[in-house]
């Protein structure tokens, strides 16, 4: 069981949560992911971390409650109890010999490249940082952000707040002015990881994108968060969540990945509409 | 004496009842039909029925208490040497192991020693329970043991039982590993397997739950937090696939995926969270148990299952048992098949399976006829699923972050075969992580050999 110590909601579906993990504060790396289990009927959900502290022992996830699982995490308050964080997970994020990368963060999956672009910074790599929204409302994390990089490019669809226009758009100008990254780390929704790709393609730029998969236990036993990655399948769990973005099959992950949207919404529409968020047959 | 030639059928569920629910198939024996099993054991001199037990049950001595309706005096012999008898009674694959080697069976059936091992633990727990077991006094020394399945509870029940403070890290959020994630409720109800666990608390056995050694914790943080010596049995890795084309299609299961679902998961139900797909046509792939289970499984969520497996119905792996039950069921067999590859549509879901028929040539190095393709032969079936499962490659994550561990050549854990013991002091293994997928029972005879080294280990 994790207490729950801090919540905050920064948007009307986005929630930063600490909560007591004591061991994997102790063990994680920048990149790495937990799973958890809300309670006893819950999925095994795996989510990377956003920050860990070693010194309160405390894991630190920002979320978009989109599905049941993130929907009733989003109702647990201070004082509540996560049922089950198994963790860390996943090779953490390689950061050996970079002296400047370019991280493109997309929607929630800024949350996840705050760490790896925080780690990147503290272990004396220049990062610039380049995050996209679709709106003002939904940026998380900006002041954060600020603090941590070199250079921080804000960017939203809609023009509501920094540039207008999409990551890729201001990743293939930071190259084009000449920035020399060695490489580009993305976390976002793939089809943006995919473009990001297509983006550093033509100049060579090794791009590694952190992935999202369906998953259940985490280790290794499952196989369901296989991809393809030139051809080969290769398990996100245990080799990833990291890889290199020109080998992945965006098509067949993206398509794995809404296998259960059927049945989420399902749930989604059912847990709104009878009980407001909460189980109702405990 | 009971001169009866064939074993004392067992109840169980009706084929056409059962293939609906998953609720447990085999009934069990009542005290009648167990007392009246028991007494067609001969008793014989040498019990050639003991060297076919991994965990040396002492058969004979068991089955005499039963005979003379000594129920509670049976449960003892057996739990001298087993400590999960109401799982082994079910899941063992009996007729290779003690029933294989019964007198009986020479002109015959052989006496039901699965059976009776499963009434009596059953019974045991009926009447008896496990409210009045108590907490071991402790000899002051302290084992850890990676893995809560079958190698490492096994392991643990025997340290527990002579006195070492035991501690059990468990990866999954609950203990019990295959047991719990792999073989189905209608197999082996999950009840059991916590009765089991729970019996394994009360004598002083501490679980912890969500713990990956090799990330959470690593095999010298055990050592660093006191422990004098470590058990490894963390099981089977990744799931094997044939490397066809469209096998990472959508709709495409590993085994284990679909396995630990619905049995870890409880996906079947409405009140958990964790979604499975209702199927309409599944093809499993495979002819081993875990082929058996899943498919059986795929019928019971309402799908047509259609196993496909490349040699014949002699040479499966499937315990003979397991074969009849999804025969009853209406699982359709189609033997000598070979997937060749799996067929998508425009959205990536399967919408069939290629396969060519196959024809058996000279045994290969298993012995077995090898398979041989028949050209042009190639099919399609229509199907919404496939499930393949061909078995499991090794896990690496204990062997590449504990220091001084080696690997055997099949990637597993390299042990001493007499004693258990890793190449690195202190630390024992046992189970699927040294061998590779192989049975529940290997995997307890593995966890008692280590076991008991462990106790000479740190008895010096």
């Amino acid at each position: 069981m994790h207490k729950i110590v801090l919540k905050k909601q920064l948007s009307h579906d986005m929630f930063w949560i600490e909560f007591e993990a004591p061991f994997v504060a102790k063990k994680a790396k920048p990149g790495q992911f937990i799973i958890f289990r809300v309670d006893e009927y819950g999925e095994r959900v795996p989510i990377t971390m956003a920050g860990t502290n070693k010194e309160t022992g405390t894991v630190t996830l920002i979320f978009q409650a989109v599905g049941r699982s993130t929907m009733l995490l989003s109702q647990l308050e201070v004082g509540d109890y996560i049922q089950d964080v198994v963790g860390p997970l996943g090779k953490p994020t390689h950061m050996e010999g970079l002296k400047k990368v370019c991280v493109v963060g997309g929607g929630t999956g800024n949350a996840l490249a705050y760490p790896v672009a925080r780690g990147l910074a503290e272990a004396g790599v220049k990062v610039d940082m380049v995050s996209g929204f679709k709106t003002e409302e939904l940026i998380v994390l900006k002041e954060e952000f600020e603090e941590a990089v070199d250079n921080f490019y804000l960017m939203t669809d809609d023009g509501s707040a920094g540039e207008k226009g999409f990551t890729t758009t201001k990743l293939e100008e930071l190259i084009k002015a000449g920035n020399d990254y060695d490489e580009v780390i993305t976390v976002g929704p793939p089809i943006m990881m995919k473009f990001v790709n297509e983006v550093t393609k033509p100049y060579g730029i090794k791009t590694i994108a952190s992935l999202t998969a369906l998953m259940i236990d985490g280790t290794g036993m499952c196989g369901g968060c296989r991809v393809s990655i030139n051809g080969e399948t290769k398990y996100v769990c245990v080799d990833g969540p990291e890889f290199d973005a020109a080998a992945v099959d965006w098509d067949v992950l993206i398509a794995r990945n809404a296998y259960y949207h059927e049945e989420e919404k399902e749930e989604r529409d059912h847990i709104c509409r009878l009980t407001g968020g909460v189980r109702h047959y405990e | 004496m009971n001169n009866q030639m064939t074993k004392t059928p067992m109840p169980s569920q009706e084929p056409d009842v059962r293939n609906k629910n998953f609720k447990e198939v085999a009934l069990g024996y009542t005290e009648e039909m167990a007392v009246n099993e028991a007494q067609r054991c001969l008793n014989c001199k040498n019990k050639p029925c003991v060297t076919g037990c991994p965990v040396n049950v002492r058969i004979p001595e068991f089955i005499a208490k039963v005979a003379e309706g000594d129920f509670a005096g049976a449960y003892e012999v057996i739990t001298s040497t087993n400590s999960l008898p109401a799982v082994c009674g079910r899941v063992c694959p009996q007729e290779t192991q003690c029933e294989g080697k019964c007198v009986r069976g020479i002109k015959g059936e052989p006496v039901a020693v699965g059976r009776l091992e499963r009434f009596v633990a059953d019974w045991h727990r009926e009447h008896i329970g496990n409210d009045k077991v108590e907490k071991i006094p402790s000899n002051g020394k302290k084992a850890a043991v990676v893995g809560a399945g079958p190698a490492g509870l096994t392991a643990a029940g025997d340290l527990v039982n002579k006195g070492y403070e035991v501690t059990v890290f468990e990866s999954l959020h609950k203990e019990g590993g295959v047991l719990v994630y792999g073989i189905p409720e209608f197999r082996l109800p999950k009840d059991i397997v916590a009765y089991e666990i729970d019996t394994l608390r009360k004598k002083g056995v501490t679980f912890y739950h969500n713990v990956v050694v090799g990330r959470s914790l690593d095999i010298q943080d055990l050592f660093d937090e006191g422990y004098d010596a470590v058990f490894v049995g963390t099981g089977a890795g990744l799931p094997k696939f044939m490397n066809i084309e469209g096998e990472n299609l959508v709709g495409v299961y590993s085994a284990n995926e679909y396995l630990t679902r619905i049995n870890l998961m409880k996906g079947y139900l409405d009140e958990y969270d964790t979604p499975i797909k209702k199927h309409k046509q599944v093809a499993v792939v495979g002819g081993g148990n875990v082929a058996m289970d899943a498919a059986r499984c795929a019928k019971r969520m309402g799908a047509e299952v259609h196993v496909i497996y490349r040699r014949g119905r002699d040479e499966m792996p499937a315990r003979a048992e397991e074969i009849e039950h999804a025969e009853e069921e209406g699982i359709q067999f189609h033997l000598l098949n070979n997937p060749v590859r799996i067929l998508g549509d425009e959205n990536n879901y399967v919408s069939q399976i290629e396969c060519i028929k196959m024809e058996l040539g000279e045994p290969d190095a298993s012995g077995r006829r090898r398979p041989v393709a028949i050209e042009g032969s190639e099919f399609t079936l229509d199907v919404d699923g496939v499930i393949m499962a061909l078995g499991t490659s090794l896990n690496q994550l204990i062997v590449d972050t504990t220091e001084g561990l080696d690997e055997n050549a099949r990637g597993g854990i390299q042990i001493d075969e007499e004693t258990g013991a890793c190449t690195r002091e202190g630390v024992f293994a046992g189970g699927d992580a040294v061998t590779g997928a192989a049975t529940v029972i290997k995997a307890m005879g593995a966890g008692k050999l280590a076991a008991a080294h462990m106790d000479e280990y740190m008895q010096k």
